[in-house]
């Protein structure tokens, strides 16, 4: 197999997601009744944003053939805490942030230290640790509220040069600053390859237990990019536990629509990130075809449903009936 | 009598560590709370505990024949709605409907759960995908029905009887139906092939095919079964608080994981008991009990709720030391 052959087997989920995404998206804006303008990229890009930062958070557990259901707590509880803290002077709300993040990463590592040196599955850990998060989420906001530095929300939620979305720079930002130097750090590849084979990444002398723990982290610090831009857009912090199970569950869509293997070893945060646009832009399509929005769960779950069926593809691939049992 | 004696070892060493440490934990609750108000060891509030406790319990039943498949059903929060609001909807198509109401809620449960076993069995799609897309379609198709609101058709004198009504007095039938699905459950668990080829699957399912189980029959009819004992939690509960709602579901997904988990249950699968799904069930419904009687604000409860779980699972839910 040719280098450029094998480079597209091995994105081929990612580039899928990119083309899935592309196509919706020029449906959407052909049939929008304000057409293709600055404002309407703006307005897609910051309800996409947000569902891209939990799915990229998700993502970096599922390549450790994890999983994390408390992905959404975390980022309503960053939420919550940045409605406290991002406020005020310049210098104080720099400090907000670093706290909020900090806080962010420490959720993803006490995720990841239970799972690692404790030794519990992840789902059922991370179910446990989710509603302690909610629950601090809840301690901290029992009613929505609170505010936050509106300059700086303003801007980061704006546009540049009155074209470009400030939120999409940020998120390519976080993918070029976060996502690239970890998936190609030594930790980066043992984490991909503990989910891969963790037998076999151990024999090979990985450092499977710390890239894991710095894959957990990362993805706690990544919610909390998220939980800090849910807070830039609403101006308010609110500990909504339907919110936050619903971007947990649609975190998990958008990384199987973006070509991330359940069971790990396999995918990429970029593709994750156009998962998650694409499944947003699913939900804006029958906003421009004018449907009763009643029908948008039923419509989001249909599409969600065949997207996943066409996994199925591969069966026919299949040539020893027990390949079916992997 | 020597015979006993020999037995009576065995017996012990039967019982499974996570179960006797549930029940402990049960037994380490209740002396607590008597600690904070005499009444927690009175019949009624045991009895009414009980009752509370079914609801979870028939719908743990379901989850648990999923998770020793090694498999997970995360469509429970819409199964649960789904046939609350159809068994509902049946009951205002006159003296028939009314009849059918409770096989009507429950065959939709059974709609949703062959939807998932096709799916994780034929397509070969991971459990956790397709459930979580036919929750959503399920809710989808809920949200049109209902307009987004709850039903205004009421629950069946049928439903309320089965959930509220007391065929012997002081003891309520729900109690009896959750003693009637769990000894089923054991039937089926430890005595037929059925129960042995889920145990067998949960191992090792290439295994399982190997040795001639259809293993993809088991899967689907192991989702079936959880969907519609999810649906038939739906119904009972519509019936206890005489109507159905949007967001009814929802608060048992997790609490039916956990106590299926606590109890034992392997969540890869091929290994747990029935008896440790009851201790998971009642220790959740005690924990929850205790901290709402404790006047205790909800986000210390969920925060406490979370720890106690955690807590719990390093005890003895810990995976071997692998290598």
């Amino acid at each position: 197999m040719n280098d450029w052959q094998y480079r597209l087997a091995e994105h081929r989920g990612a580039l899928t997601a990119v083309a899935v995404f592309v196509v919706m998206f020029i449906i959407y804006t052909a049939n929008h009744p304000a057409g293709l303008t600055a404002n309407v990229i703006q307005t897609a890009a910051n309800k996409g944003v947000l569902l891209a930062f939990v799915a990229m958070a998700q993502t970096m557990v599922v390549i450790t053939a994890g999983i994390d259901l408390s992905v959404g707590m975390i980022f309503l509880l960053t939420n919550c805490l940045a409605s406290w803290l991002v406020v005020g002077s310049p210098l104080e709300t720099t400090f907000g942030i670093v706290v909020v993040l900090a806080v962010g990463a420490l959720c993803g590592a006490i995720n990841g230290a239970i799972v690692i040196y404790g030794r519990l599955q992840p789902i059922v850990a991370t179910i446990a640790t989710g509603a302690i998060y909610f629950g601090l989420a809840l301690l901290l906001r029992p009613f929505p509220g609170g505010s936050v530095n509106e300059g700086l929300a303003d801007a980061l939620t704006g546009r540049i040069f009155g074209i470009v979305p400030a939120s999409l720079v940020a998120l390519a930002a976080v993918v070029v600053l976060i996502w690239v130097p970890f998936s190609r750090s030594v930790y980066g590849r043992a984490a991909y390859a503990a989910g891969s084979s963790e037998t076999a990444a151990y024999m090979s002398g990985m450092p499977i237990r710390r890239g894991k723990l710095l894959a957990y982290t990362l993805s706690g610090l990544v919610a909390a990019l998220g939980g800090l831009f849910l807070t830039f857009f609403t101006y308010t912090g609110d500990a909504a536990f339907a919110s936050g199970n619903a971007y947990t569950l649609f975190s998990i869509a958008a990384v199987v629509l973006g070509g991330v293997s359940l069971f790990g070893g396999k995918g990429s945060a970029i593709g994750a990130v156009f998962g998650a646009l694409a499944f947003r832009t699913i939900g804006d399509l029958l906003f421009v075809f004018d449907l009763d929005p009643l029908w948008q769960p039923l419509f989001q779950g249909l599409i969600l449903l065949a997207a996943i069926s066409l996994g199925a593809l591969a069966l026919f691939r299949v040539r020893n009936r027990l390949e079916w049992f992997l | 009598m020597t015979r006993a004696n020999g037995r009576k070892p065995n017996f012990l060493r039967k019982l499974d560590p996570a179960v006797v440490t549930a029940f402990g934990c049960i037994l380490l609750l209740l002396v607590l709370g008597s600690f904070y108000s005499r009444s927690f060891l009175s019949p009624e509030y045991l009895l009414q505990q009980l009752k509370v406790a079914s609801f979870l319990g028939i719908i743990a039943t379901g989850m648990m024949l999923v998770i020793l498949l090694g498999q997970i059903d995360l469509s429970v929060p819409w199964a649960v709605a789904t046939g609350a609001m159809m068994a509902c909807a049946a009951a205002a198509y006159g003296p028939v409907g009314t009849a059918l109401a409770i096989p009507f809620g429950i065959l939709c449960g059974i709609g949703i759960g062959l939807v998932n076993g096709v799916g994780v069995a034929y397509l070969r799609i991971p459990s956790m995908i397709v459930t979580l897309a036919t929750n959503a379609v399920a809710q989808g198709v809920m949200v049109v029905y209902t307009g987004g609101f709850s039903p205004q058709d009421s629950a069946t004198a049928a439903m309320r009887y089965l959930s509220t009504g007391a065929l012997i007095p002081g003891i309520p039938n729900v109690v009896f139906i959750w003693a009637l699905v769990g000894t089923v459950m054991v039937f089926l668990l430890r005595r037929t092939g059925f129960g042995r080829a889920v145990y067998g699957i949960g191992n090792r399912e290439r295994a399982a095919y190997l040795s001639g189980i259809n293993t993809r029959r088991i899967v689907m009819i192991a989702f079936a079964a959880s969907g519609g004992l999810s649906a038939f939690g739906g119904v009972l509960l519509a019936g206890y608080a005489s109507k159905a709602s949007q967001s009814m579901g929802d608060a048992y997904l997790l609490p039916a994981i956990a106590a299926v988990v606590l109890g034992g249950t392997s969540i890869l699968g091929g290994r747990g008991s029935y008896l440790g799904t009851v201790a998971g069930v009642i220790l959740i419904t005690l924990l929850q009990s205790i901290l709402s009687v404790t006047q205790m604000p909800e986000a210390g409860r969920q925060i406490i709720y979370g720890v106690v779980i955690i807590l719990m699972l390093l005890l003895y839910g810990r995976a071997p030391a692998s290598r």
